[in-house]
């Protein structure tokens, strides 16, 4: 049994370093497909089409790698990131509506960006994980 | 839900932390089956019951709101 929860933090830790490894990567193609055709490589089409490629490679990888982190939980932590999940999905759909309707109805200044909308829900999954692990310590 | 989960890993003489290597899962979700905080599922609970050779009933104690 010992050897048995041994091998499942191992797991865990192996998952989330896979994790780690993939969002890193995806990171980083993702800045080589934004900045590259401006910084690097000009106008220049095809290194940019095969850019977006890797880079959608790169995100498959880390939607395998996170489903790879969450089958490898245990079930409260598995209901912890539910929980998350759900809040920040929520904050992503009406909270991006609402962004939304700010810009069409010249609310605001400027244009919604999809990052502050990336930003909020990054923030609202956090905050959500850190309260369900509180909650449930 | 109640249980007795706490009762008996003191009976066995078990920490929170060898229970939970027992049981193959973290000691944060242990302690908060022991405080009534999380419903553990069936297949867990059968673990459980096996473990400290009791029916699921004589654990865990169903009460309605």
């Amino acid at each position: 049994m010992k050897t048995k929860m041994s091998n499942l933090k191992t797991q865990t830790r192996k998952n989330t370093l896979q994790l780690a490894y993939w969002t890193a990567s995806w990171l980083v193609t993702t800045a080589i497909a934004t900045f590259g055709p401006i910084f690097l490589w000009s106008d220049y089409k095809l290194l940019t089409f095969f850019a977006i490629i890797i880079n959608l490679g790169a995100g498959v990888g880390v939607i395998l790698a996170n489903i790879r982190h969450l089958r490898g939980l245990d079930e409260l932590q598995q209901k912890i990131h539910l929980n998350a999940m759900g809040i920040a999905l929520g904050v992503g759909v009406i909270g991006g509506l609402s962004y939304s309707l700010l810009d069409t109805t010249n609310l605001i200044a400027g244009d919604a960006e999809i990052s502050v909308l990336v930003m909020g829900i990054s923030m609202a999954y956090l905050i959500a994980i850190v309260a369900g692990n509180r909650y449930y310590r | 839900m109640k249980n007795r989960l706490k009762v008996l890993r003191a009976e066995h003489n078990l920490t929170q932390a060898q229970l939970a290597d027992i049981l193959e899962v973290s000691r944060q979700t242990l302690i908060a089956i022991e405080k009534g905080k999380f419903d553990p599922s069936l297949p867990l609970a059968f673990r459980i019951s096996r473990y400290f050779e009791r029916q699921i009933e004589d654990i865990f104690h169903y009460e309605e709101d």
